[in-house]
This record gives C-alpha cells, structure tokens and sequence, in this order.
C-alpha cells in the first residue's frame, strides 16, 4: 500500500477505512506520526459542551409547539386545545418554578428559556380568553346558549390563578392586574347557568365593554408574545 | 406508549397530534443538541428546534419511511439551523454571536467542566478558535461536519441530509477538517510541551 493521503487519514479516523490501512500505519512511522496528529486535533473538538436539556424538556417542547400546530380537523382539535390547555400550564408553572426556586442552571432549562415559555403560555391564554369574551360580548341576550362559553370559562378559571402565580414570581405587575381583573370575569360567567337571563347577559357585556376588557385582553396578549418572541 | 418512531409517525399523519407528541417528546433532546452545534447558541437553537418540529407536523405526508424517521428530523433540523444561520448573517448579527459574548460564553462552559491548569489553557485556546472556526465553514461543511463529528451520521446519512452524493459529503467532511485542522494549529503550538 501507497501512504495514505489527507482524505483517507480522515475517513480512517471516522472507521471507514480497511485493515491494510491499520497494517500501513503499522509499518509506517511517519504515516502513524501523521494520523496521531490528526487524532489528537479531532478529538480535542469533541468536547464542545451543549448546555444540558432536562427529562421535563421534550413536554416543554411540545408544550410551546402544541398552540402553533395547524389543526387537521378544526373542531375535535381545537377542543384538545382546550382541554390541554390548563394541563400544560399547570406544567409549565410547576417546571418555572422549580427551576426558579433551585436555580438548576446546569441541569435544567435556562433562566431566558423558561421566562420565554411561560410568556408565550400567558400570551396563548390571553387568546383563549380573548376568544370566549368575544363570543360573549357578541352573543345575542335573546337568545343565548352559553353552556359552551361557559365550560371553557371553568378551564381558563384555573388556568388564569395558576398563571397569575407565575406572573407574580416574573415580577410582572401590569399582567398580574389584567389576569386578577380577567379572573373576575371568568368566574362569573363559569358560575352563570348555561340560560343566562338577558338582562344579566347584557349587565355582564356591558361590564366587558366598560371595563375596556377585551381590548386589555388583546393588546396584552400580542405584547407578551412579542416580549418573548425577542427574549 | 411503546410506539416505534415509524408507527407515530403514521399515525401522526392521519392526523393523531397524541402520536406526533410522541415523536416530539421522543427526538427534542437530541435534535436540540444538532441545534446548538449548528447555530453555536441557545435561543437560536430554541428556535431551530420549534421550527424543526413545525416544519415536520406540516411535511409528515412527505415522510415514506424510506429513511429512518430521525434521519429524516435531522434533515429537517439541519436545513433549518441553515436557514437560520443564512438570515443572520443578512441581518449583520454575524459580529454579535461570533464576536467576545459567544466565545466567553463557550469559555465559561469548558471551564466549568475541566478544572485542570493545564489542560484548561489549551482547552481555552481550542475554545477560543473552535466557534469560530466553525462560523467560518461553508454552511453544506459545517453541516457535514457536526452530523459526522458530533452526531455520529455516516456518510450516506450525510449525503441524504444534505440531499447530495456520497462523495460530496465525504468531501465536505474532509474540507471541513482541513479548515478546523488550520484554523486550531495555534492551539497546538502552544498547548505543545
Ligand atoms: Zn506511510
């Protein structure tokens, strides 16, 4: 065997090569010279540390992903939209604060990471709440059938305090206030039978309107997802 | 769930979003890791990793099993680390992630994981050169490089990531090599006893 050239030392230090090769280098110092050069360079490279990702990482993930998935069969999923929904919040919070509190830098999900993720689980609750006040504020008193609006307001309740909780740890007083005034509201719809009076419907609409609500909703929900789209 | 990958993802794409978190669940680990070797930081490779999985929800009906599914998600990954490596070079951001943050960063990670005097400073001085040596490889080298280097990809994985002949992405490997060889010399000059 001729000396190997550049190329096949490199294919031979990713086990590519054959045995005349390791025979060549047996006989050949200046060969084996060459190729432990090369050895030692390539695995010094190795080492190139990737900040670590929990076990708790691949729910995170999906958990970030889930609100951006274009939906196959727009109703059924957009309920398992709904369901999921305070499930991954309550995830997201348990996970945010237990980093928060033992401050895992190494092990867990860095510190700019979680804050982004619960900013976007704030930013994708405004939105489901955003959903159900419009179809609340648009809903005629006439002739109304809340059980639908109704049973959503029931999952946001939950989801609502245990994203507040968050948003106190975040520091973040301007969302606490909307999610405390938007708890309010959530809770009277979720303890309103599914026949709401008229009257009550339109004291309630109007308490929606007046309170400059769903606009709060709304522009708070875009500056959060802006916020942690830049983090 | 004891689904194989090629099981999820048939599922996935009759539209189970369940199985597809699976795969999801399954793969983020690991496609972070390609993630961050590619673009060399942690929000870009945040982001890499969400757009990877998108992308794959949207493109499973392109999926024929024909390469592993992780194979395919690497490609995936891969071509999405290049599209966000592409638009920050246009955006001039190149100085920011290639320039002293970046490479203290990476210094404050080898450091922590290897207390020796000695071996500390030539790991400095690869870690110094290291990113940014990498930064300056073509993008189809770069790729090429961290699948075989880092990820372990054979040459005919390489070559189906990059949707190029095997030669070609042997060929990258060794550029890729050459380059890193050149651009790391002084660290070996100094680190020599
Ligand atoms: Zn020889």
């Amino acid at each position: 065997m001729t000396h190997p050239d550049e190329e096949q030392l490199v294919q031979a230090y990713y086990g590519e090569i054959d045995d005349a090769f390791h025979h060549h280098l047996e006989e050949c110092p200046e060969c084996a010279a060459t190729f432990d050069r090369l050895k030692e360079m390539l695995d010094s490279v190795s080492d190139y540390p990737v900040p670590e990702r929990n076990s708790a990482y691949g729910a995170e993930v999906w958990a970030r992903l889930v609100p951006h998935l274009p939906l196959a069969q727009p109703r059924p999923g957009w309920l398992r939209w709904w369901v999921l929904g305070p499930v991954l919040a309550t995830l997201l919070t348990v996970a945010f604060l237990a980093g928060r509190f033992t401050e895992q830098r190494q092990t867990g999900i860095s510190t700019t990471a979680r804050e982004r993720v619960l900013l976007m689980a704030i930013s994708d609750h405004l939105e489901r709440s955003q959903i159900v006040l419009t179809e609340l504020v648009h809903a005629d008193p006439q002739a109304a059938d809340l059980a639908s609006e109704r049973d959503r307001a029931r999952d946001l309740v939950s989801e609502n305090r245990l994203l507040r909780e968050t948003a106190v740890h975040m520091d973040d007083p301007s969302v606490v206030a909307l999610l405390d005034q938007l708890e309010r509201v959530l809770v009277d719809v979720a303890n309103s039978p599914s026949a709401l009076p008229p009257d009550d419907l339109a004291a309630l609409q109007q308490r929606i309107e007046s309170e400059g609500l769903l606009f709060k909703v709304r522009v708070t929900g875009a500056n959060t997802r802006e916020k942690g789209q830049k983090l | 769930m004891d689904w194989t990958d090629a099981d999820a993802a048939e599922q996935a794409r009759k539209g189970d979003q369940q199985a597809f978190r699976v795969l999801v669940e399954r793969h983020s680990q690991s496609i972070f890791r390609l993630a961050f070797r590619m673009t060399g930081n942690e929000q870009d490779a945040e982001d890499t990793v969400q757009e990877t999985f998108l992308r794959a929800y949207k493109q499973l009906h392109r999926f024929d099993g024909r390469a592993a599914f992780s194979t395919w998600l690497y490609r995936i990954c891969a071509n999405c680390s290049l599209d966000l490596i592409r638009a920050r070079k246009s955006r001039k951001e190149q100085q920011d992630s290639t320039g002293e943050g970046a490479t203290a960063h990476w210094l404050e990670r080898v450091a922590a994981r290897d207390p020796s005097p000695e071996r500390l400073s030539q790991s400095r001085q690869i870690a110094n050169l290291l990113e940014p040596a990498l930064q300056r490889l073509s993008e189809i080298e770069r790729t090429a490089f961290v699948l075989r280097h880092y990820e372990g990809c054979d040459i005919n994985q390489i070559a189906d990531v990059l949707g190029v002949g095997a030669n070609a992405a042997k060929h990258s490997v060794f550029r890729a090599v050459q380059k890193l060889r050149r651009a790391l010399q002084p660290a070996w000059e100094v680190g020599a006893r």
